[in-house]
């Protein structure tokens, strides 16, 4: 246990936190802790997590990404419109056609990146702007109400009434996303290439002296951030039962915020997806307990930013000292 | 072919490559060089810094591709290049100078890194990884925690695991650059061991180290490289440490002990049992105008320590300092500067100039006040400055505005001193100065040392190579431990009777 | 003359290739596909628009060339134009005087440097990364300013504050002047001052310049906080120019301000980058926004053109170097 604090100081420092903030939730509000409220509280956060495991792998192989949002948009876009050509379609071919696209979406950045030495922020800040200015420019920002069916219907995976009257509800967003957690920690952990992306983020000049393909290592990252974005965007639609050109924007930097939070470094080969996973779950679990708290939504952000710029000034000050961690120098890129 | 001693096997190369160019930007970094490896032996590749012995480590560990026309046979296989994957497959094992370790990485996956290269994506076998891990570090005779991150641990236990690492697998030979430059006396004695037991073994071992001392006891031949060019193959049977650096150098050298008596001179900074627990007890010294006070002693002896406590960056818990008899004690090092005091860091690279940066920025980083005119910096004084150190200490630049990353060692460490030169110190303290400085470069910036003490300015020399604080300091401090535990002057004892003391 | 030729390298720098390329070629497409682009009418939008990205530009430089990011920017200038708002407001709204305007302006600008103050301390003490540390305020500050308009506009404001999003003082709009003179300033404070180049020293290597004697904590919080008060001028900028402050305007620029800036040729880890680089690079985007225009395209196309324009320049900066590289060779 003790072991595991120390190697993995930011996890447990979140953890700590959010339970404090459940107890704190639990006592204060009436609703918070019921297992609806929790199950809400997963399906509001599914589409996040999903962008969120598919920016860890990017940012863990040294990378960064601007531009996945936006491409989930046009992911989003895209199939609704493939769909409605071919008037109708299956989950199945969702996915494949979403994944498809959103691959090469993100196989595009990791071609600017390693063909041409365009180091990542640059890169994915261009196609940032190429993506939506050229969704907005096409779509004209109109929205598309008009999906077909199968993608609009709730799906609803487990239900079941509780004694006080309110539903528990494990819905399809969800089992999506428990999919895509589990494969990311598959890829990272438990596979070579997993492996080889830490290495790569963490000591490029080391991994290319192993004979670790690096150019491989770029497309895998940004094309497996691709494959979540595309997913992502299909499911957020299904949610939202709209496609709205510009309902993402914005998102990437609250989801790098929360990987960050969750103790993945800028820089690369460090973060964990239980980490990542628990990032996004403070954020939300704060705007949930702030809303069952009757604060208005307007103070929401205000609370939510204030508390990252606290657990940020926490995590990167007292944990390190109090736990007799040998502090690693400063890497710098 | 009918020798009864069967020694003909062990002449017959395991490794042979012939003809290896390399260009980068239009520098020629290797010129036509041979170079081969017997079975079993120890060989050294001895050269100044730039040259080429890295690079020819990595032509043969397949990182760099060597110009058409290089042969390379390896266990009689031919072969026009190597790649990474196959050298280390084929037994082919680098201990690197920069260790190119993973320290996010736990200790058993930086050790049997290997095992996660190469071949289709596959799972990963932790449990195989760990026992490799644990079996490597037992050849060692080390133990760690291979389950921690390799960040955990300090500089000294990630060289050990660097040579773990390369003693995973099937190894044939082994290339080992550097692997010394952090470890003490008594962990370098134990890595020579090592290489001695791994060539009983069969594995052959080469050797790069500046540490010539080393090299001398440990290899049984000596390639030299000099500007990208083989000067020869040499047998290290008879072969002496003027010699090797001769050739390395193509010049000789005749160090003589530069230590004059300067008891005479007023006392510049005086120490009185000053202490930071569990960095250095109870240090007591004076150093005098003009005098050059060295110290020595083992990496890990406190010295670093001591230096950074002068200058302000650390903080004594105890003990006093005075400077020109007047007592100081520092918040911080820009309090410290003011006062008179300056510190050359012995991490050029990291720590003592900024890299990409130009020469002038690096120069007047710490002299700014002297460049500003009307609260504003005068581009004028700016150059005239940079221009007068310079040619003070005969810096050799293009440019005052290229980067000071494109000079040599030594003249990057002539422009670190002059940045302190410019800041007007009575105290200058030097540690390890001529770390990352070519062997023919030393001696140039030694002389610089007299020529400044010479002025009246107070120096303490830090270094663990005693011959050099033996030959350039007026007195010699030998510290062990944290604490002072002799003093020498360099006209009475000899060379041989420090560097027992310090060594043994 | 060759004398003036080495002034002007040197207040350019290297940098200046990319964008200096990049305007040649927008005046010469654009000039050739619309009779109308080289005219007043042009220059006249340019220079009205121009101010707004370009004193955010502004604000996002300094932090970038110490190594980090501020991706507060447009909600601290957000931030700053409510404070200046509510003090208007507050001295009677259209009816306020001049002193409630200077009183408003000061306010404003110290609201936009205290943010800077509070991400610089973080950043200085605690060494997380200015990415994070930077967004959590960004959060911050748009859920305050959310909160306290209740996501509404405010405005009615006294009409002599309208010149200075609007007039014009011998020809020149007054945005543009205050743009102008801000670049100035960043360009003496980043060749001229310690401060300047203390920060550009920080972004290759902070710690080589802590140990040369150099309060680095002191040169952060002092980038962040300029870099505030710079959000603050281009606020009350906005303000003027809007006639009105909601949460979120200028929002879309917060991406495109970076874009800038590497447009302009500034190192994206920090430690190298110049001032008039940047400004040309801003021109450039405007222009082709402009010219896009006349065509017929929106500023959505202009978005994407600004992006392919980038990745263009980052591609002809690879090329020359690998070409560097194989003349060398020969």
């Amino acid at each position: 246990m003790h072991s595991y604090i120390r190697t993995h100081a930011t996890e447990s420092a979140l953890l700590l936190v959010i339970l404090l903030i459940s107890l704190f939730l639990s006592f204060a509000t009436e609703n918070f802790f019921t297992l609806g409220n929790a199950f809400d509280l997963l399906n509001t956060s599914s589409v996040n997590i999903i962008f969120a495991v598919g920016l860890l792998v990017v940012l863990i192989a040294g990378g960064i990404d601007i531009s996945f949002a936006v491409a989930a948009s046009v992911v989003q876009y895209v199939t609704a419109v493939m769909l409605g050509w071919i008037g109708g379609g299956n989950w199945l071919f969702g996915f494949l056609l979403a994944g498809t696209a959103g691959i090469v979406l993100g196989a595009f950045n990791a071609f600017l990146i390693h063909r041409f030495r365009i180091i990542s922020i640059v890169a994915t800040i261009s196609t940032f702007n190429i993506y939506f200015g050229l969704l907005m420019f096409f779509t004209k920002g109109v929205s598309i109400y008009d999906l077909p069916d199968w993608l609009t219907t709730r799906v609803v995976l487990f239900e079941h009434e509780m004694a006080n009257g309110t539903w528990v509800e494990i819905t399809l967003p969800v089992l999506v996303m428990v999919v895509c957690v589990i494969a990311t920690w598959l890829l990272i952990t438990r596979t070579t290439t997993g492996r080889q992306l830490y290495a790569f983020g963490d000591n490029p000049e080391g991994a290319r002296r192993f004979g670790i393909p690096i150019g491989a290592m770029q497309f895998i990252a940004f094309g497996w951030l691709g494959l979540m974005a595309g997913i992502a965007g299909l499911v957020q639609a299904h949610y939202a039962q709209e496609v709205v050109p510009n309902a993402l924007y914005g998102r990437e930097l609250d989801v790098l915020a929360a990987v960050v939070l969750g103790g993945a470094r800028l820089g690369g080969g460090k973060g964990s997806v239980f980490g990542c996973v628990l990032g996004v779950l403070l954020v939300s679990i704060t705007q949930n307990g702030l809303n069952l708290m009757g604060v208005s939504p307007f103070a929401f952000k205000m609370i939510v930013g204030a508390i990252i710029l606290v657990a940020i000034t926490l995590s990167n000050t007292s944990i390190e000292k109090l736990l007799p961690l040998a502090r690693s120098e400063g890497k710098r890129p | 072919m009918n020798n009864p001693a069967g020694a003909e096997g062990n002449d017959k190369p395991l490794l042979a490559l012939r003809h290896i160019n390399m260009t980068f930007g239009g520098v020629k970094a290797l010129k036509d060089v041979s170079f081969e490896v017997r079975p079993g032996e120890v060989h050294c590749l001895a050269g100044e810094n730039g040259s080429g012995k890295s690079t020819l480590i990595k032509i043969i560990t397949g990182v760099y591709r060597p110009e058409t026309g290089a042969e390379i046979t390896y266990d009689g296989q031919a072969y026009s290049h190597m790649s990474p994957v196959t050298a280390q497959a084929s037994g082919i094992k680098v201990i690197w100078q920069d260790l190119a370790l993973f320290p996010e990485m736990s200790v058993a996956e930086n050790i049997a890194f290997e095992t996660m290269v190469g071949g289709w994506p596959r799972l990963v076998n932790y449990g195989r990884m760990r026992n490799i891990a644990t079996d490597a570090l037992a050849r060692l005779g080390v133990s760690l925690d291979v389950d921690l991150p390799l960040k955990s641990y300090a500089i000294a236990q990630r060289q050990i695991v660097a040579i773990a690492r390369a003693l995973v697998g099937e190894a044939r030979v082994v290339f080992m650059d550097e692997p010394t430059a952090s470890l003490t006396q008594s962990e370098t004695d134990y890595l020579l061991d090592i290489v001695r037991n791994l060539s009983a073994s069969g594995v052959a071992v080469v050797f790069v180290s500046h540490r010539l001392a080393e090299v001398l006891e440990i290899s049984s031949r000596i390639t030299v490289l000099r500007d990208g060019a083989l000067v020869g193959v040499y047998p290290a049977d008879g072969m002496t440490q003027s010699r090797i650096t001769e050739l390395m150098t193509g010049k000789t050298f005749d160090q003589q002990v530069r230590a004059k008596p300067k008891q005479d001179r007023p006392v510049v900074l005086e120490l009185e049992g000053l202490t930071r627990r569990g960095q250095f007890e109870d240090v007591s010294l004076t150093v005098r105008s003009g005098e050059t006070l060295g110290i020595t002693g083992l990496l890990g002896a406190g010295r670093t320590e001591l230096a950074l406590s002068l200058f302000g960056m650390l903080h004594p818990t105890a003990g006093r300092m005075a400077l020109d008899g007047r007592p100081i004690s520092f918040s911080s090092n820009r309090e410290a500067i003011a006062a008179g005091i300056a510190y050359l860091s012995e991490d050029r690279l990291s720590l003592g100039l900024v890299q990409p940066q130009s020469i002038a920025d690096n120069l007047v980083i710490a002299s700014l006040r002297k460049i500003i005119a009307g609260g504003l910096i005068s581009e004028d004084r700016k150059r005239s400055l940079v221009k007068h150190w310079i040619a003070e200490l005969g810096v050799k630049i293009g440019l005052q505005d290229d980067a000071i990353s494109t000079l040599s060692g030594g003249n990057q460490q002539r422009v670190a001193i002059a940045k302190w030169l410019a800041t007007d110190p009575k105290l200058l303290i030097l540690d390890a100065p001529t770390v990352g400085v070519d062997v023919g470069a030393r001696a140039g910036i030694f002389d610089i040392v007299a020529r400044l003490a010479e002025t009246g300015l107070a120096i303490i020399l830090i270094s663990d190579e005693v011959p050099e604080v033996y030959f350039n300091a007026d007195r010699v401090l030998h510290m062990k431990k944290g604490r002072i535990v002799g003093e020498y002057d360099p006209r009475q004892a000899s060379l041989a009777e420090i560097e027992e003391a310090v060594y043994a | 003359m060759s004398k003036l030729f080495e002034r002007l390298k040197d207040l350019a720098g290297p940098e200046m290739a990319g964008p200096s390329m990049a305007f040649v070629a927008v005046m010469l497409i654009f000039g050739i596909a619309s009779p109308q682009f080289i005219s007043a009418a042009t220059f006249g939008s340019v220079a009205f628009q121009l101010p707004e990205l370009g004193l955010l530009t502004l604000a996002m430089l300094l932090p970038i060339l110490t190594g980090g990011l501020n991706l507060a920017i447009t909600f601290t200038a957000n931030i700053a134009g409510l404070t200046l708002a509510w003090v208007l407001q507050s001295y009677g709204g259209a009816d306020a005087g001049v002193g409630a305007l200077i009183l408003g302006v000061v306010l404003a600008l110290a609201v936009g440097a205290a943010s800077g103050v509070v991400m610089g301390l973080v950043i200085a003490f605690t060494r997380a990364h200015p990415i994070l540390v930077s967004l959590s305020m960004m959060i911050f500050l748009r859920g305050l300013g959310e909160f306290l308009t209740r996501g509404g506009d405010i405005s009615g404001f006294p009409d002599f504050i309208r010149p200075l999003g609007h007039g014009s003082l011998l020809g020149i709009p007054v945005p543009l002047i205050v743009f102008v003179l801000c670049v100035l300033a960043w360009h003496v404070l980043l060749t001229r001052t310690k401060l300047g180049f203390n920060t550009t020293m920080i972004g290759s290597n902070i710690e080589a310049v802590r140990y040369s004697g150099i309060n680095t904590r002191k040169v952060i919080v002092w980038v962040y906080a300029l870099s505030g008060l710079m959000c603050s001028v281009a606020g009350i900028i906005m303000l003027a120019r809007f006639n009105s402050v909601r949460v979120g305007h200028g929002e879309s620029y917060l991406l495109i301000t970076v874009l800038a800036c590497f447009l302009g040729g500034v190192n994206p880890f920090g430690g190298f980058g110049r001032v008039i680089p940047v400004f040309v690079a801003l021109i450039v985007l405007q222009l082709l926004s402009s010219g896009l225009n006349l065509l017929g395209a929106n500023q959505h196309l202009a978005t994407a053109v600004w992006g392919i324009l980038l990745v263009g320049i980052m591609i002809l900066r690879w090329m020359a170097g690998h070409f560097k590289i194989l003349k060398n060779r020969r």
